[in-house]
């Protein structure tokens, strides 16, 4: 510990400390607490079992735990849950975050390395936490002559952007934060940001790297979007809706891959594509042009489009589950209450635990069933970066616009002719609904 | 296939007409190097066109440290640890070249066992430094499992070589009578143990690498340097041989124990960027059948040096002496004046050679070629500029 100072005193430190916590505490009696109360007083409060929910109801859960459940029941049901938590952007955050963490340890285990090792006592669990903090206390440089407004504006684009596409995935029926009957060509439309995004960035950044970067990123976008809509419509033919949700549903019989697999091929390999991963990284080839169009970047702004990236590498991969993996349908594997005898039981603890009205096997299996799916398709897109080179603009091109196009066209005409045959779809012999 | 003269003639061309355009839009000068990721100690300028690279200005010299007039000053045994430093994976070789050189000059013979130590280890080098150079070319290209692997097969090679010499990479092992020590104890079966697992790993190498699709989408057909052209450009080494010459000078011109060898000259007909980096993985095969023989044909005792005083003498003359080194034919032209310390120092290196393709190769090709050309080219920037 050579970094103490000469005159350090453990009890001084442990005062400091002390002192901190009881300026913060008075702050928050005096000024903070006064403020919410009052501000609560122009707010229609909510009814959570046939009482309003006031402060004092809400700190009562603390000490009588039959209170508790109500209030998260009516909590879980909220709009502002769904958007920030679950399934919104904290759930996909944190994903996004494992994601991270074990393409590292993937990757570093096929290459014959070890990954990150030392943040955290368990291989290397903190090192994510490190990097952000290490982010977040980086200088965010600017270079001159950059564009200011769109340069800083545009990795909050990216990530609002992304978190967006989140927002239109159902993880279980019901459990989805925008529940729009257009889902999944919203879903599209929102994709459809990116390319702008990025070349608004790195016109901004006032540098060649990062002008080429943003330019290969719009043309692999625009190649790789129309093989991506196409493999999507036969999807929307069998199931005959738009929203996510009946495409999800109308899949309990059977998978769509299974009538689609050229369709789910080039859905996947168009997501590549779209997440600008290993073999499709162009717009980032830093063999050739430094890091594309993310040179630029510094600190936080890295960061978040990081974190953009990856949120929106779940989006896709949701929507690869739901699209063609059967969305959130499995085998019933949790049992119809969580612990068998709870509520038959004397003891409040043990009641509690029963969670009941909020513990809904159906829903707890479909999101089970949904992460699965998730992840392991997850998993296949970060294994292909481990095997495969970059390819090169034209091979990329021409694959977009020729092979993938044609591919999805088979694939159309099969399910239609199989629809006309009258073998599948709502008036078919195997009946989807 | 045009002639050489006339792609030469376009290319004068070219870049004449882009100096008189040099505010037309249309072109993008782009720098690489030399703090570019895909250049190394290194820097070119590329005009483009489009995804087009119309003119390449190469730009060597931003790691020159004058070490052949360094040589001036020092005599033969302290002219071998800084005359490694530019390609340290590959030292072996290139102390091999100057302790020939001197070995001429002052007339003497290396003892038969420390012949055959010496060329060990410059095929352990060559193979250490082979692997470096595949690392990053996986690199180049984004495939990040090759760059791993090879760096990290490396490490049994360069255990070998520690065990051989005392130092991982900075060997300065050859020295001018022989080498500095015997091998150690248990060598032999260490050796042939790693060596024989190190083949296993170059097949793994094939199927994960040059048997990608994707890796022979970008390389195959990419930067075409025909037979003629390579001879008329002076390329030696993996480049020469990947369009179709079969030349090493370990072959043609055989030093030391290379005589007594059966090995293959491996080469390519392709002439393209796939050969050029397949090529040095065929000469790592050779390499592993060289050291199994090299082994197996060691005298089992004697000397490994001649003694020699420090300040050694040479009447006054010139020898030119080269050996094959990882990156094509390394030679040490030396001078002597009758003095302990050598007139002049003059090193042709493989590195500088295969330069000269750089430019006549990527000009027409596409900007995401450029990797894929440049680090074919098995060009060292460090060596280039001694």
């Amino acid at each position: 510990m050579g970094s103490l100072t000469p005159d350090f005193r453990f009890g001084n430190f442990v005062a400091s400390i002390v002192w901190l916590v009881l300026v913060v505490l008075a702050l928050f009696t005096v000024l903070i607490l006064p403020i919410i109360f009052f501000s609560l007083f122009y707010v229609p409060l909510p009814i959570v079992d046939g009482q309003v929910l006031t402060p004092y109801l809400f700190f009562s859960m603390m000490v009588d735990p039959s209170r508790t459940l109500p209030i998260v029941q009516f909590f879980i049901h909220t709009d502002i849950f769904r958007a920030a938590i679950f399934p919104g952007f904290a759930f996909a955050a944190l994903i996004a975050a494992v994601t991270i963490f074990v393409e590292r340890k993937l990757l570093a285990k096929m290459q014959l390395r070890v990954g990150p090792l030392y943040a955290g006592k368990v291989e290397g669990i903190f090192q994510l936490l490190a990097d952000g903090l290490k982010l977040l206390t980086k200088e965010i440089i600017v270079p001159s002559g950059a564009d200011k407004p769109i340069f800083w504006l545009a990795p909050i684009m990216f990530v609002s952007t992304a978190a967006a596409v989140v927002a239109l995935i159902p993880v279980a029926s019901g459990w989805v934060v925008a529940d729009v009957d257009v889902g999944l060509i919203a879903a599209f439309a929102i994709l459809g940001f990116f390319p702008l995004i990025a070349l608004l960035f790195s016109w901004a950044s006032n540098s060649k790297y990062p002008f080429i970067g943003g330019l290969r990123a719009l043309h692999q976008l625009i190649a790789f979007e129309i093989p991506f809509f196409l493999s999507a419509l036969p999807v929307v033919i069998l199931s005959s809706s738009l929203n996510l949700s009946d495409i999800a549903r109308s899949q309990n019989i059977f998978w769509n891959i299974f009538i689609l697999p050229i369709n789910a091929f080039v859905f996947f390999i168009s997501s590549l594509a779209e997440l600008e991963r290993i073999p499709f990284d162009l717009p980032e080839a830093e063999s050739e042009i430094v890091a594309g169009w993310l040179t630029e970047t510094t600190g936080m702004i890295y960061g978040l489009i990081q974190l953009g990236s990856y949120l929106k590498l779940y989006a896709l991969a949701g929507l690869f589950v739901i699209l063609f993996l059967g969305g959130w349908y499995g085998p019933q594997i949790f049992p119809q209450e969580l612990i068998p005898g709870a509520h038959e039981s004397n003891l409040p603890l043990l009641q509690m635990l029963a969670l009941d009205g909020l513990y809904n096997p159906i829903t707890v299996n479909s999101i089970f069933w949904f992460l699965v799916k998730t992840i392991v398709v997850i998993f296949l897109m970060l294994i292909i970066r481990g095997i495969n080179p970059r390819i090169r603009i034209d091979i990329l091109l021409h694959t977009g616009w020729y092979k993938l196009i044609v591919l999805t066209f088979i694939n159309l005409f099969v399910v239609l002719m199989l629809i006309y045959g009258g073998i599948i779809g709502p008036e078919g012999v195997i009946s989807i609904r | 296939m045009t002639s050489l003269e006339e792609k030469i003639d376009e290319a004068k061309r070219l870049s004449l007409q882009i100096t008189k355009e040099t505010d037309d839009d249309r072109l993008m000068t782009l720098s690489v190097g030399p703090q570019h990721p895909g250049s190394g100690h290194f820097r070119f300028t590329i005009k483009l066109d489009g995804d087009y690279i119309v003119f390449v200005d190469p730009d060597p010299g931003y790691v020159h440290r004058g070490h052949e007039k360094m040589c001036e000053y020092r005599n033969h045994f302290q002219n071998i640890p800084h005359l490694e430093r530019p390609v340290i994976h590959d030292s072996c070789n290139i102390t091999y070249a100057y302790s020939l050189a001197v070995e001429d000059l002052v007339g003497i013979t290396v003892p038969r066992r420390g012949q055959f130590i010496r060329a060990l280890a410059s095929e352990l080098s060559r193979l250490s430094y082979t692997l470096y150079w595949l690392a990053i070319y996986g690199i180049f290209l984004g495939h990040s499992t090759m760059f791993m692997w090879p760096a990290g097969d490396r490490e049994l090679l360069i255990d070998l070589l520690e065990r051989l010499s005392g130092a991982r990479v900075t060997n300065a092992f050859n020295i001018p009578g022989g080498v500095r020590n015997d091998i150690p104890y248990n060598f032999k079966e260490k050796c042939l143990a790693q060596v024989n697992y190190f083949e296993k790993r170059l097949k793994e190498y094939d199927n994960i690498f040059y048997n990608n699709p994707l890796v022979r989408q970008r390389t195959e057909g990419v930067g075409i340097l025909t037979k003629e052209d390579a001879i008329k450009l002076g390329v030696t080494g993996s480049v020469l041989r990947a369009s179709g010459v079969p030349f090493d000078v370990r072959k043609v011109e055989p030093y030391d124990v290379y005589n007594e060898i059966d090995f293959n000259v491996q080469y390519m007909k392709t002439c393209d960027s796939f050969a050029r980096a397949y090529v040095p993985v065929l000469d790592m095969r050779e390499s592993c059948h060289i050291i199994r023989q090299l082994l197996d044909k060691m005298p089992e005792s004697g000397d490994v040096r001649e003694k020699l005083q420090f300040n050694i003498k040479s009447s006054p003359g010139e020898t030119y002496k080269r050996v094959e080194s990882g990156r094509g034919a390394l030679g040490y032209h030396v001078v002597s004046d009758g003095t302990p310390k050598p007139y002049r120092v003059k090193a042709s290196v493989g590195s500088f050679r295969n330069l000269l393709a750089l430019p006549f190769l990527l000009t027409g090709s596409k900007l995401g070629d450029m990797p894929a050309i440049y680090w074919s080219l098995n060009y060292w920037p460090v060596e280039a500029d001694r």
